[in-house]
């Protein structure tokens, strides 16, 4: 177990870099803390898988360090590295049996049979397949495969930090669930530093501590849960976290109030001028739909998810989600919506603006 | 449903019979025709029965033809796959350089069999063979035409040189497929080189090799003109392979008789080899299931 820290770390695929863009990862700095558990959470193509493997060391950064504890660990090869990952798809090896697919990292690093013996059967007991132990690991179904490299990768007690990367794509919901369930009390149980990479938002936020939201090739947000949702620090943040995400209004701030398309919206902090794209965001559940005051709006259609309604409709040309509760009764009067002042977050160039606090 | 009954739909399969009637079952009954029949010569032919394979089988030079054949092909696979192999596990995965060898490895697969016999067979002439007169100059006794070792070795070598490039391209194509997914586990689990290769790639090369192996073994055990354009058959009959002695007994004696009834079963042979290594092959597709 390591504190990992990552310094001025980038990384491109091109020999040759000419501007920013070209990097697959941005220059980042950031330390892993010993025995958190965080989740990348990201679009696809956002640099998370890269950033893991730098990580594990199967991809050597173009600049930059990485420091496990406070030994530099950049150029060492993944194996000195002790670190465990597993991928997106399941990786078994196909003649061997369960058992000893389980036990292949153990039997590389030498471990004495008994140790492995032991140790394998606690693994098969938490993935649950102890009664499959000696198939041989060919055609069993892709669940089952991938329920075997996770196995793997939990099998070395010693490793400096646990990454998943999507592990859990090809396995069907609920043994989703309950799998996600299993690695979280592994993580309470030993206190590993576990990475776990996903787009799915309520994946991360269910499995992690921290949740580091990635954009673009750049981490735009490291927070717990409640943060991402109440201070979004990029409206990339704001979109991707949230069912439905938070809307993004164009917007000219001028002291305590926004301007949308004439329409004024009072904010709960005040702005000296600002310069750039200016924005307004707002989540869903903090709009509400009002008969008399507010902006006006054209509600194009209600959608009911059981436990609160989900409006989608038009204001002055843009799309505008409203999250209402189950038991408000939506009339056609009510063509006019409110923000939450205090809710309402400012946004210059897509990244947070704090004002000053208005008494 | 209805069916309708059209016995005319009959006809539907003719052009199949008579496409297959003239490409296989013609030619081989009139081989077994052969096979049972002796002649005297003017177009005479009396019933023999069974009497030809009888002698077949127990000719000794029918025996020591298939004995040569079998070393010859058990010892070309054992050369050809592991070397294949090997040539593929090397070669650079991807770029220019990966276009560039599997192009040079095609070359010798595009050469005419009876041209790669005569560029051996004039490569190891003594005389004016850039091989035979290196070697001799060397001071290393080399003829393949008196020396029963040197025909051989030349004979495999030029298997060998003309037909790996099958097996590595074929094992290229299997290595391609794995996905590097399985390559970055094998590291994490810090897996030694022949660990990667007896539990990954081998694994996932098999399905290729085994056909590998099945065309390579069919091929060289009917191989006839690259032995036949080097060596002819020598010295005396060392490298007289089945298919050389075949020809040389309905050919060269016009035995037709004897030389029928060892077609059929060098045919049979071949048959029955090729047999077993599609049921191993399938019986391994099975393991794999679903």
């Amino acid at each position: 177990m390591a504190k990992i820290t990552l310094d001025n770390l980038a990384h491109s695929y091109l020999p040759k870099t000419t501007s920013e863009d070209d990097f697959a990862l941005k220059e980042l700095n950031h330390v892993w803390a010993d025995g958190e558990a965080y989740a990348l959470l990201g679009s696809s193509g956002c640099g998370k898988s890269t950033l893991l493997n730098i990580i594990s060391g199967l991809l050597h950064p173009s600049q930059g360090r990485i420091l496990f504890d406070d030994v530099d660990v950049t150029q060492a090869s993944t194996a000195d590295r002790n670190i465990a990952q597993v991928f997106q798809f399941p990786v078994v090896y196909d003649t061997m049996t369960v058992r000893n697919n389980l036990a292949f990292p153990l039997k590389n690093r030498g471990a004495s049979p008994a140790y492995i013996a032991q140790r394998v059967q606690q693994i098969a007991a938490m993935i649950g397949m102890e009664a499959e132990l000696d198939h041989r690991a060919r055609g069993l179904t892709a669940d089952a495969k991938q329920k075997i490299s996770l196995g793997r990768g939990m099998v070395r007690e010693d490793v400096n930090a646990l990454l998943f990367d999507e592990p859990l794509t090809v396995i069907d919901p609920h043994m989703k669930w309950e799998l996600r369930t299993q690695l979280k009390s592994l993580h309470h149980e030993f206190g590993h530093t576990m990475i776990y990479v996903t787009h799915d938002q309520t994946e991360a936020l269910t499995f992690a501590d921290k949740v580091v939201v990635m954009y673009d090739g750049r981490v735009v947000q490291i927070g717990t849960p409640e943060e991402l949702f109440n201070k979004p620090q990029h409206t990339f943040v704001g979109y991707f976290i949230g069912s439905p995400g938070m809307n993004v209004l164009s917007a000219s701030v001028a002291g305590s109030s926004a301007a949308v398309q004439g329409g004024t919206v009072p904010l709960g902090q005040s702005f000296a001028e600002l310069e750039g794209k200016v924005e307004i965001g707002i989540r869903p559940e903090f709009v509400t739909l009002t008969e008399g005051e507010g902006l006006p709006v054209t509600i194009r259609r209600v959608e009911d998810v059981g436990r609160h309604k989900i409006i989608r409709a038009d204001l002055f040309g843009a799309e505008i989600n409203i999250v209402a509760g189950e038991d408000t009764s939506i009339s056609p009067d009510m063509n006019r919506v409110v923000f939450a002042p205090d809710r309402v977050n400012v946004y210059v160039n897509d990244w947070l603006k704090e004002g000053k606090g208005v008494l | 449903m209805n069916k309708t009954v059209n016995q005319k739909a009959w006809f539907l399969i003719l052009p199949v019979l008579v496409l297959v009637a003239f490409s296989a079952v013609i030619p081989i009954m009139t081989v077994v025709n052969y096979s049972v029949q002796d002649t005297f010569g003017n177009n005479q032919f009396f019933w023999a029965g069974l009497e030809w394979f009888e002698t077949m089988l127990h000719s000794e030079r029918m025996w020591d033809a298939l004995g040569r054949q079998l070393m010859f092909s058990a010892i070309i696979l054992m050369i050809q796959i592991p070397l294949g192999v090997f040539v593929a596990l090397n070669m650079p995965k991807s770029g220019f350089w990966s276009s560039f060898c599997l192009v040079m490895m095609s070359l010798p697969l595009l050469i005419p069999w009876n041209v790669v016999g005569t560029i051996w067979q004039i490569f190891g002439r003594v005389d004016i063979g850039l091989l035979g007169y290196t070697l001799d100059a060397m001071g290393i006794e080399y003829n393949y035409t008196q020396s029963v070792f040197a025909a051989w070795v030349t004979i495999i070598v030029m298997d060998v040189w003309h037909w790996t490039s099958l097996v590595a391209l074929l094992a290229f194509a299997g290595l391609k497929s794995i996905p590097d997914a399985y390559y970055q586990a094998a590291k994490i689990d810090q897996a030694s080189r022949w660990a990667v290769f007896r539990y990954i790639e081998l694994p996932k090369m098999m399905g290729v090799l085994m056909i590998a192996i099945l065309l390579r073994f069919m091929d060289s055990f009917m191989i006839y003109t690259e032995p036949f354009v080097v060596t002819g058959g020598g010295p005396g009959n060392s490298t007289t392979l089945l298919s050389i002695d075949l020809v040389k007994m309905a050919l060269g004696q016009f035995d037709l008789g004897p030389a029928a009834a060892f077609s059929l079963m060098y045919y049979l042979v071949i048959l029955l080899i090729s047999w077993v290594f599609y049921t191993v092959m399938v019986n391994m597709d099975k393991k794999d299931g679903k």
